[in-house]
């Protein structure tokens, strides 16, 4: 393209997207900066400047760190539980097996479905199907809805979110697996490796790409967990299931202290930042070609 | 990975061990929805006395739950809504993104190597990050909340970033300069030579974003709660959200309500169903 109709064309193509962007991210992220440093409670015109007394108002939210510490709880569990799911269930997938693109095309379906909708769901089948099989059969574990339970309500959460997580994985670890190469695979067990020695001397090792994605797509998803912990317990029983990123939002538009709560918001996403860069530069590194 | 050599009774064995293991996981992962079909169409006394005898022991099913949560969530308004907002997004960011993406590939400068930094690098900022500002900008000082183009304007804002990037990966590769030359040459502006020849061309990477921003779109709860308000707005997963705090005790109509607002895409999943996991699959890995 020729440098001279380069304002034009910059006005054309560039600009309209470019303004988009800016007007909803850049610019808000820059003015929450801001905010931290202001006293604003979310109606009136006056905003004091208090520079960095809302970052020793989030030291001493107990509130916070106790939902922060509950989502790293949970973020390690859905972390784990997911992945190990995934990738077992894409293994047993694409072994020629029948009906492939049946299960997974089956196990992908919670991904379609807003985690409003699912939380739903399963409040139903937690409060009322499990209530009635304890009935029937006697069961202790079902006796009482899990949801009335501190530590039952957290585990609920947990299986909810793997449910609706992995079948998104598997569909990225499936894809990993079909990519392996014949040759290498074949040529490994010519040499006499099977079984464990295999998945974890040639397949491991191959897989670490896939694993790179789905490590860091689950754990950036399971540490902004909002949609199901709103609809599936809303942080009862007492708020013992309120997780980080559901508090930074009662913060803010409860309680109406927006400075504190875009505090806690940064916290968060530096937390939440540092933690998936560690994990992509640590898997990275093990990644080979084959 | 397929292993076709024959390997005696143990293999066979190996396999419907696994196969049995596969069966069960998926019936379990099934469960909840087979429970929804069967407690949608059963009336509140049979739900909770048994809501898991199948639908033959019961008498008195009827499709009523279907018809009251059809009106009390006022379904057709909030399908309505939820398709204007996705269906304006989606093509919004597409087009928007494929220009943006474009320029930036063409125009080694400045502005557009920065423009791609920050794009990039603003990916790993989370919503929960930048929704309180948000408010306060769009609903203080600027006082437009409660619009439907506000919120199509924030869907396509944010899911700029991570669009601009795939377009920009795939023009990258695929689009060789010298169509756009030979367009130069007879005659073409510009803009004809990007909407005649080049965006025809991305048709791959178009279906993969439409597909990706539209569900993203029709299925988000966060944003949309905090920009619509007002019960005529309301998008499907909002209506679910205030429908469900009226009527919780309610559980058949509940579970028909949950049910019609999972339908539409359930039916979009079953017709494109490899259309969907190819566009998932490509999006995640890229």
């Amino acid at each position: 393209m020729k440098s001279q109709s380069n304002g034009k064309d910059f006005c054309m193509f560039a600009l309209p997207g470019l303004f988009c962007f800016l007007a909803v991210v850049i610019v808000p992220f820059l003015y929450g900066v801001y905010l931290t440093m202001t006293d604003w409670n979310g109606v009136s015109q006056v905003k004091n400047f208090v520079g960095f007394r809302n970052f020793a108002g989030v030291m001493k939210d107990g509130q916070f760190w106790r939902s922060l510490l509950l989502t790293f709880q949970y973020v390690v569990f859905v972390v784990v539980i997911v992945n190990v799911m995934a990738f077992g269930i894409a293994y047993l997938l694409t072994r020629g097996m029948k009906g492939q693109n049946f299960f997974r095309a089956g196990f992908f379906t919670p991904n379609l479905i807003g985690g409003i909708v699912l939380g739903y769901i399963w409040q139903f089948v937690f409060s009322r199907v499990f209530v009635s099989i304890g009935d029937s059969t006697g069961w202790g574990i079902f006796e009482a809805s899990w949801l009335s339970d501190p530590t039952k309500a957290f585990v609920a959460l947990v299986m909810v979110s793997v449910w609706q997580l992995s079948g998104y994985m598997i569909l990225i670890y499936v894809a990993g697996f079909m990519g392996l190469s014949e040759d290498v695979m074949e040529a490994a067990s010519i040499d006499g490796a099977s079984g464990w020695v295999m998945m974890k001397n040639i397949i491991m090792p191959l897989m670490m790409s896939s694993v790179t994605i789905c490590l860091f797509l689950t754990l950036s998803r399971a540490f902004m967990v909002y949609d199901v912990n709103l609809s599936l317990t809303a942080g009862a029983p007492y708020g013992t299931t309120e997780m980080a990123a559901m508090h930074v939002y009662e913060k803010a538009f409860t309680s109406r202290q927006f400075g504190v709560g875009q505090a806690e918001a940064l916290v968060l996403f530096i937390i939440t930042a540092c933690i998936s860069g560690i994990q992509v530069y640590l898997t990275k590194k093990r990644e080979v070609e084959a | 990975m397929t292993q076709k050599k024959v390997g005696g009774t143990k293999k066979k064995v190996h396999e419907m061990l696994s196969m049995a293991a596969l069966v069960l996981i998926f019936i379990a992962y099934m469960f909840p929805f087979v429970m929804v079909v069967i407690n949608s169409l059963k009336q509140k006394r049979d739900i909770i006395k048994s809501p898991f005898s199948w639908l033959f022991t019961i008498k008195g099913l009827s499709f009523d739950n279907f018809a009251k949560a059809f009106n009390q969530m006022e379904f057709l308004n909030a399908f309505k809504n939820s398709m204007i907002v996705t269906v304006s997004a989606t093509a919004l960011v597409t087009v928007l993104a494929a220009m943006l993406a474009y320029y930036i590939v063409r125009h080694k400068n400045w502005i557009s190597n920065l423009t791609f930094a920050l794009m990039v690098a603003s990916m790993i900022i989370p919503f929960q990050a930048i929704m309180i500002p948000l408010v306060s900008i769009y609903g203080g000082t600027l006082n437009i909340l409660n619009h439907r183009s506000t919120l199509i304007f924030m869907h396509t804002g944010f899911s700029m970033a991570m669009s601009v990037f795939m377009f920009h990966g795939f023009i990258n590769g695929n689009i060789p300069i010298a169509l756009e030359e030979a367009a130069y040459i007879d005659g073409c502006t510009h803009s004809q030579t990007f909407f005649k020849i080049v965006f025809p061309l991305l048709k791959p990477i178009i279906s993969t974003m439409v597909i990706l921003n539209a569900l993203a779109f029709w299925n988000d709860f966060l944003l949309p709660s905090l920009v619509l308000t007002d019960k005529k707005l309301l998008t499907l997963p909002l209506s679910t959200y205030s429908f469900y705090g009226t009527y919780s005790a309610d559980y058949g109509t509940i579970m028909a309500g949950l049910l019609l607002c999972v339908a539409p895409i359930l039916v979009l999943y079953v017709v494109l169903q490899k259309q969907i996991i190819n566009g998932v699959v490509t999006g995640a890995v890229k």
